[in-house]
């Protein structure tokens, strides 16, 4: 058949033209770290589990979250949470409530009883820990995952070391404590309580490796002449006595030393244990305290006082002298020549800890410096297959550290048993607010965790800070913007021109399609969370 | 009532999809299983603003006519980048009309379907700015005025861009385009002329009028579904940027024609037989050097030569439009 003019080719389709020839920048998926992340000490992956929490699976959310650290319930009541400090959200309306979103999952986890996931078959190994705070039961948790056996000798009758015999319960109820220390045993950890160790040397003979974790115990003191009848206490041997059957008497007028956030523990429990007058007395100002802000916060509404610029000098029966401070130039306070008296019952010496080192004696080839034991990047002491972490070494003193520093130990620990090295993942490059598109995200400004009234704060030991419901928890899991990791939002998907991202299913994410592919950019522009960068192409 | 955002749930309605929403209060856009009507391996740009608009629409118009559409194209970049013979990226029964009839040979179509008894075929007509503002205006009105079966969509980007950028009817004032240089006290497309074709819909009392931008897909896509929903003569009139024209980065091609919207300069609502019913509300409200900076088409305004006297006048439109459609909620407004 002749075909008349212009229509003598067939149809075709435009697929036949591989636009992906005009490409100059190719876009690519990837793994940004969320800020969150990357400022957790225990190294959890919030921004994960936090994807799951978003869609209900509070089990999914929790399990995640356990991966890193086992303590949800405890974190989500007394972790510092850096994490918040640091979220991009901070930079739109208000950090995501990560803390209180973590809480709510472990509480959720306590009630439905939740367990860890069966440990693998036994290695043959045996580890032991020293010390059964936060450091030492993460420790023995993440080991004990790993399949070898774990024996924690602890000095106390009782397991959790500053979780128990020094935060207060009424920010860290014990039920809540107990049962995350369970569940953390009945993987099979052997503890031994009311077992000090005195000699390391001799306590790890029969153990592949020992992980040191004996926290910080030994009072700080100042010297401050006391009469004979002065009441003078240390902060935490009144703190560890909280946990006994007899109250401390303390009278009704105490006066606590010091700055840090022990020094506001001390303060607010005598409050509740009756004292009319609980007065911080600090040599500096507010701005130079390191006790967390919303800490004094909360202790000042419940009518702790603090004086600033005083040091004191001078300790008797009832009554206390003071001199005044004043900060020079490098904000060091220096004295003045002023003093003062002050009614005093008790004075609470609340000036930081020291560590305990005498179960070290003899070990050769130990670095002890500040008084705290150094350690290299995989935890290890100088003496081989002794390991330690927590408050004995040298890093900020928290929870979470010490939990962090309990995983990072057990997985060297792990290594150097198998006889090799533990090398961890390299980080990805950081999701900073920059990467975002965040003209996406709803306006949602945070959830508020409900506050225990005034009068209750001031009498009893009941929780101060309230959780968060299912309902707010779910909404406060959706403020998270899940920087640098898709979250499937579709948005690649739609806003390419030329159909050439492909959608692999709910979970799967996407796939470029090169073929096709021009490179304009608008996918890598619109993705709300910076999870695709535009590489150039090699030409 | 208009459009109804989904304000929560992470991203709620602003992204193309979500997991976290119930699987009828997604998106056309966000299924494996939209049609793509035009595919891939089309012609256009890098980072094209009228091909992503082609798509977003018609595949809505697909969704809710059950693909039981034709679509009928006017000349333009549209038709030209999509189908050089003997190619076509269409995925959809699709015909060319010339540069001025494509509402004429739409109307046509759909007296033919009515005529073989096909009431379920339904007709969607589309062209550029030129094709619709200009050459197609005469058959365009005759389409509204006899209030045929047929949805027209305009996508406007602002120039003829298929044969380099010539000014239209369209073309924004300061605009530079091939013929509107940036020349003189009053460099660029001159203020006060040009046609608000939406307005001018509205005033043939057709059944619905509409505007949108590719910035607000679900918008978009509420749009068109409801337009197919309707009988009659319908417009949508779908903002478009052209990276090419307006010397503008391909990947913002979607920043732009948001920034169009918050600033005020395009106005985004919906009207029934001539009566505006509602406005999609500015979120984040700019000014207009922000929309106009990124384009070179306007570097005219800027620079070491600056026409400030003009941004205040552009900006003077885009207040106008603010106070005239209600575009801020009362309390920011005030
Ligand atoms: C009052 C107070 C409040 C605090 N509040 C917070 C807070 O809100 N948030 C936060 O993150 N951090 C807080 N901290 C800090 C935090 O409690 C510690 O940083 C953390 O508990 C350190 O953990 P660890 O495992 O290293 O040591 P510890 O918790 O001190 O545990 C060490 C354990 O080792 C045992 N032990 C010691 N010597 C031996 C031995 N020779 N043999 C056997 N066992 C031994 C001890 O009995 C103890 O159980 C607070 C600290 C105090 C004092
Ligand atoms: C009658 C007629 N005059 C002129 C042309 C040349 N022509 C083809 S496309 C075009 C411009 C199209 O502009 P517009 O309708 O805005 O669509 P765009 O290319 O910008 O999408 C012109 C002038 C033609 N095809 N037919
Ligand atoms: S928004 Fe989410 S992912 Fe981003 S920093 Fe905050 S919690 Fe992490
Ligand atoms: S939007 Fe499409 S064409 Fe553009 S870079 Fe992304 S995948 Fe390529
Ligand atoms: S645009 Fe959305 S779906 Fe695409 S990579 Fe980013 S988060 Fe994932
Ligand atoms: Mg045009």
């Amino acid at each position: 058949m002749i075909k008349p003019f212009a229509i003598t080719l067939k149809p075709g389709t435009s697929l036949s033209n591989l636009t992906g020839t005009w490409r100059t920048e190719r876009p690519v998926y990837l793994d940004r770290l969320p800020p969150c992340n990357n400022a957790c000490p225990a190294g959890e992956n919030i921004q994960g589990w936090l994807y799951h929490a978003e869609s209900g699976d509070y089990e999914q959310a929790w399990r995640m979250l356990v991966e890193e650290n086992p303590f949800p319930a405890v974190m989500g009541r007394v972790c510092y949470h850096p994490c918040e400090d640091q979220c991009n959200r901070g930079k739109l309306d208000s950090p995501v409530g990560i803390n209180s979103v973590e809480r709510f999952l472990g509480d959720e986890a306590i009630r439905r009883g939740w367990k860890f996931s069966e440990p693998p078959d036994s290695s043959g190994k045996k580890v032991l820990i020293v010390g059964a705070g936060p450091s030492g039961l993460s420790a023995a948790y993440h080991l004990a995952r790993m399949g070898h056996g774990v024996e924690i000798q602890e000095a106390g009758p009782m397991a959790g070391g500053m979780m128990r015999f020094g935060i207060p319960k009424y920010r860290l109820p014990r039920d809540v404590l107990d049962a995350e220390v369970k569940r953390i045993l009945d993987l099979g950890v052997r503890l031994r309580l009311n077992s000090r160790v005195e000699n390391i040397s001799a306590s790890m003979q029969g153990f592949d490796a020992a992980f040191l974790a004996v926290g910080a115990h030994i009072a700080k003191r100042a010297f401050i002449p006391a009469g004979d009848a002065a009441h003078v206490v240390d902060a935490v041997s009144l703190l560890h006595s909280m946990e006994g059957e007899e109250r401390p008497m303390l009278g009704r007028r105490v006066v606590v030393y010091g700055g840090g956030n022990t020094a506001i523990d001390v303060a607010r429990t005598a409050r509740r244990l009756g004292a009319t007058d609980a007065i911080i007395v600090y040599r500096r100002t507010r701005e130079k305290m390191p006790a967390h802000d919303f800490e004094v916060e909360e202790a000042l509404q419940e009518g702790v006082m603090i004086k600033w610029l005083s040091a004191i000098r001078q300790a008797d029966e009832g009554q206390l002298t003071v001199e005044k401070m004043v900060l020079d130039d490098k904000g060091m306070p220096q004295p003045t020549g002023e003093f003062e008296k002050m009614e005093a019952d008790t004075l609470v010496l609340a000036l930081g800890q020291d560590v305990d080192l005498t179960l070290l004696e003899g070990v050769p080839n130990l670095e002890i410096r500040n008084g705290t034991v150094q350690v290299s990047g995989n935890m290890m002491t100088g003496f081989p297959g002794l390991f330690a972490g927590g408050d004995m070494v040298m890093s900020e003193r928290s929870v979470t550290v010490a939990a962090g520093h309990g995983k990072k130990a057990a997985r060297h620990i792990d290594a150097y048993l198998r006889g090799a090295a533990y090398e961890p993942h390299s980080k990805h490059e950081l999701a900073d607010f920059g990467k975002l598109n965040t003209w996406y995200y709803s306006d949602a400004d945070k959830t508020v965790r409900p506050m225990l009234d005034i009068i209750r704060r001031q009498t009893s030991f009941d929780e101060v800070q309230g959780g968060l419901n299912e309902s707010n928890a779910l909404f406060e899991a959706r403020r998270c913007m899940s920087c640098g990791n898709c979250f499937e939002c579709d948005n690649c998907y739609g806003v390419c021109p030329d159909n050439a991202v492909i959608k692999l299913g709910p979970g799967k994410r996407f796939k470029f399609n090169y073929d096709y592919c021009k490179g304009c950019g608008l996918c890598a522009a619109e993705c709300p969370c910076g999870a695709i960068k535009m590489v150039p192409e090699e030409i | 009532m208009g459009f109804q955002p989904i304000k929560f749930y992470q991203t709620g309605t602003y992204t193309v999809g979500n997991r976290l929403l119930s699987p009828d209060q997604r998106s056309v856009q966000a299924a494996e299983s939209r049609s793509n009507s035009i595919n891939s391996g089309h012609r256009a740009c890098q980072g094209c603003g009228e091909a992503l608009g082609a798509r977003y629409a018609i595949d809505a118009a697909m969704a809710e006519s059950h693909n039981r559409l034709i679509a009928v194209n006017a000349t333009g970049c549209l038709e030209v980048f999509s189908t050089p013979y003997p190619e076509s990226s269409w995925q959809v029964p699709w015909i060319h009309s010339v540069f001025g009839n494509a509402p004429a040979v739409a109307t046509g179509i759909a007296a033919a379907m009515k005529v073989k008894g096909k009431t379920d075929v339904r007709v969607v007509a589309q062209g550029g700015d030129g094709g619709t503002t200009d050459i197609g205006f005469g058959c365009l009105s005759g389409m509204f005025e006899r209030n045929d079966d047929v949805l027209y969509i305009c996508y406007d980007n602002q120039a003829y861009m298929n044969t380099g950028v010539q000014r239209s009817s369209a073309t924004p004032p300061a605009a530079r385009t091939a013929t509107t240089m940036p020349v003189g006290p009053e460099p660029g497309n001159p203020f006060g002329q040009g046609k608000n074709l939406p307005e001018i819909a509205m005033a043939h009392g057709i059944p619905y009028v509409a505007t949108a931008t590719v910035a607000d897909l679900r918008d978009l896509e509420y749009k068109v579904r409801r337009a197919m929903r309707m009988r009659g003569a319908r417009y949508i009139h779908l903002f478009v940027p052209c990276p090419l024209g307006w010397g503008t980065a391909s990947h913002d091609t979607i920043r732009i024609a948001r920034l169009a919207k918050e600033s005020g300069l395009f106005p985004v609502f919906e009207a029934e037989h001539g009566e505006v019913r509602s406005v999609l509300k500015i979120r984040r409200k700019v000014r207009v050097e922000e929309y106009l900076m990124p384009q070179k088409r306007f570097a005219h305004l800027f620079g070491s030569h600056p026409h400030p006297e003009m941004v205040i006048r552009i900006q003077e439109i885009a207040d106008r439009n603010i106070r005239k459609y209600g575009l801020l909620d009362e309390e920011e407004a005030a």
